[in-house]
């Protein structure tokens, strides 16, 4: 029953998370040049793009599988976003947190912190952000989003953050 | 206090030892649990006019002898010698004492105390230890501990460890404090307080500083603090992250895991925070460094054949050196710590769904498991070698626990509110440099 009941909270938030962080066409990603020029067209007042809740660059969070670190497929559009921001904005920068469950060595859990900020920063710098403007870190299982002690909390804390300079 | 430990007896025997400190400093309260397979019967007599005094001495002994496991308290049922020359000793051959341990206190016109005691082998009628402290009042406590090493030691052949500190970090709410405290959990004192955590503390050789992580720059980084003064030193603040500190046993220099040339890969740098140089060179996970107390090696964890497992290093050979596997039972063996002798080491394995504290010996390669708990982690010797500190959890809370090295006596150790965890186990005090 534990078990059925998890698996079901798993799905439950996996299909949260895609859902939160899947881009639309509308919503996507624009230049920020674009994205002022329309809203001076509109005499509305200007939003900043990494926290209008429209805009995919304020969806900041990577989720992760179990003891794994690879960016699935569902979050590089959200990354290749950012990676793109940082490009466009050669004086911003980023720092990538990793984060992971609590189970097992607080160290070896910062390690994998570690290890999943470090391919976030990857899909960035491959696709030509410069390296200069990321310092991936981890808080290992130290700064849990959720602190229940089951799977459905452990899924939410394996994760990395992506969090702007002066955030 | 009374106290009774039956051999083999599942019973829980709890020490309120915090009903007697003073409420400035918080204690820890310390439960042991069964006893080892031999243990010598031993009577603890009050200590002469001791009742006049704020601080009980033989109490502290008696305390700190019951919790090695090795000793069976007799109760002395109403015999009070506190002179060799009172002793009557076939009562104490009826009570089933082996050893005997006797003393007096007097005040001093100067306001120290001088304490007299006696180890007494029954059976032979002999004087093992006749000797005097001479302390002042607000170090008692510390006189007591050495009392209990002396006689630790001579009828064990080991050396006590009653007079070293631990230190570990409590949470409290959304507060971290690292605290130091002596080995029976007394004297808690605050080395310093965060909103941020605290984690992986590390004692220098000669005991004056603890190296650890805080997140207070909201990324990891290595400090070094020095105990008496308070000033501290971040040594390890490169971009990414910086952890998992680890002296060198000449105290000249420390371990570190760095991610600032990507992964997490361990690093020598100065005590000073010079000099830094790689050590590790893997395309995985290397972290959780600890070196032989000869200096030699390094011990540490790494992911580099697909699941984290101990490897050992020499120094020597830098990043260049050749790792040789440690471990290879099961899948998940990670944050190990040496033994003084370096004869052997403890770390957590992975147990099915438990996290449990092992030891390898390095000369048989045979691993035992110690506990049977469900989330083991930190776990660092006592500086004999024969216990186990390590941080586990009942009912969702963070306790520290301790093991005798054979398995067969436990103790808990755990504050009245917050959590505790991150615990290591201090060096042994500077020999012969008795407070005054």
């Amino acid at each position: 029953m534990n078990r059925i009941l998890s698996v079901v909270l798993v799905i439950l938030l996996s299909a949260c998370a895609s859902e939160t962080t899947k881009p639309t066409d509308e919503a996507g990603y624009q230049p920020e040049d674009a994205s002022l020029s329309a809203e001076d067209k509109a005499g509305g007042p200007t939003l900043n793009p990494l926290t209008d809740p429209a805009n995919i660059l304020s969806k900041r969070s990577v989720y992760f599988d179990f003891d794994k670190y690879l960016v699935k497929d569902e979050y590089k559009s959200m990354v290749l976003s950012h990676a793109r921001y940082l490009r466009e904005h050669s004086n911003a920068s980023v720092r990538l947190e990793g984060s992971a469950d609590e189970r097992g060595s607080r160290e070896y859990n910062l390690a994998l912190g570690q290890r999943r900020a470090d391919s976030v920063k990857r899909v960035m710098t491959l696709s030509g952000t410069k390296e200069n403007q990321i310092e991936s870190i981890s808080l290992g299982e130290e700064k849990p989003r959720a602190v229940g002690h089951n799977e459905a909390s452990w899924a939410e804390n394996r994760r990395a953050d992506i969090r702007y300079q002066g955030e | 206090m009374q106290i009774c430990l039956r051999r083999f007896s599942c019973c829980t025997f709890v020490v309120f030892l915090c009903l007697v400190g003073t409420p400035l400093h918080a204690a820890l309260n310390i439960e042991i649990f069964g006893g080892g397979a031999t243990q010598i019967p031993i009577a603890i007599v009050p200590f002469a006019d001791e009742e006049k005094l704020k601080q009980n001495v033989s109490a502290v002994v008696a305390a700190d002898l019951h919790r090695s496991g090795l000793f069976r308290l007799v109760d002395s049922s109403g015999l009070v010698p506190h002179d060799p020359r009172e002793i009557v000793y076939p009562n104490w051959q009826i009570l089933g004492a082996d050893v005997l341990v006797i003393g007096s206190t007097r005040m001093l016109p100067n306001g120290r105390v001088e304490v007299r005691y006696s180890l007494v082998d029954v059976a032979r009628q002999e004087l093992l230890i006749s000797d005097i402290e001479n302390v002042s009042v607000k170090y008692l406590r510390a006189a007591a501990h050495r009392i209990a090493d002396n006689i630790y030691e001579k009828l064990t052949g080991d050396v006590g460890v009653f007079s070293t500190r631990i230190a570990y970090v409590v949470k409290q709410g959304e507060k971290y404090a690292l605290q130091v405290a002596d080995a029976d959990g007394f004297n808690a004192r605050t080395a310093i307080e965060y909103t941020e955590p605290i984690i992986s503390l590390a004692w220098s050789p000669d005991g004056t500083q603890i190296a650890y992580v805080s997140f207070e720059n909201k990324k990891p980084v290595v400090h070094i603090q020095t105990l008496t003064t308070g000033a501290r030193k971040a040594i390890a603040k490169f971009k990414g992250s910086n952890s998992a500190p680890a002296w060198s046993p000449d105290g000249k220099k420390l371990a570190v895991v760095l991610s600032i040339r990507g992964g997490s890969q361990i690093f020598l740098i100065n005590s000073n925070g010079s000099g830094l140089r790689r050590f590790s060179k893997s395309y995985g996970i290397d972290t959780e460094p600890n070196f032989s107390p000869d200096g030699q090696s390094i011990i540490f964890t790494s992911d580099r054949g697909g699941s984290p497992q101990i490897y050992r290093m020499p120094v020597t050979g830098g990043a260049s050196g050749v790792a040789e596997r440690l471990t290879f039972d099961g899948n998940y063996n990670v944050s190990p710590h040496y033994r003084h002798d370096g004869k052997s080491f403890t770390f957590i394995h992975r147990n099915g769904t438990k996290f449990n504290v092992a030891v390898l010996d390095l000369e048989t390669r045979q691993v035992q498991l110690l506990t049977d708990s469900q989330f083991d982690e930190s776990p660092s010797f006592a500086p004999n070698g024969k216990i186990i500190l390590y941080a586990t959890e009942i009912r969702g809370r963070g306790i520290l626990a301790a093991v005798s090295s054979d398995g067969r006596t436990r103790q808990r150790l755990s504050t009245q509110e917050g959590d505790i965890r991150e615990p290591a186990w201090g060096p042994l005090p500077k020999l012969h440099s008795k407070l005054h």
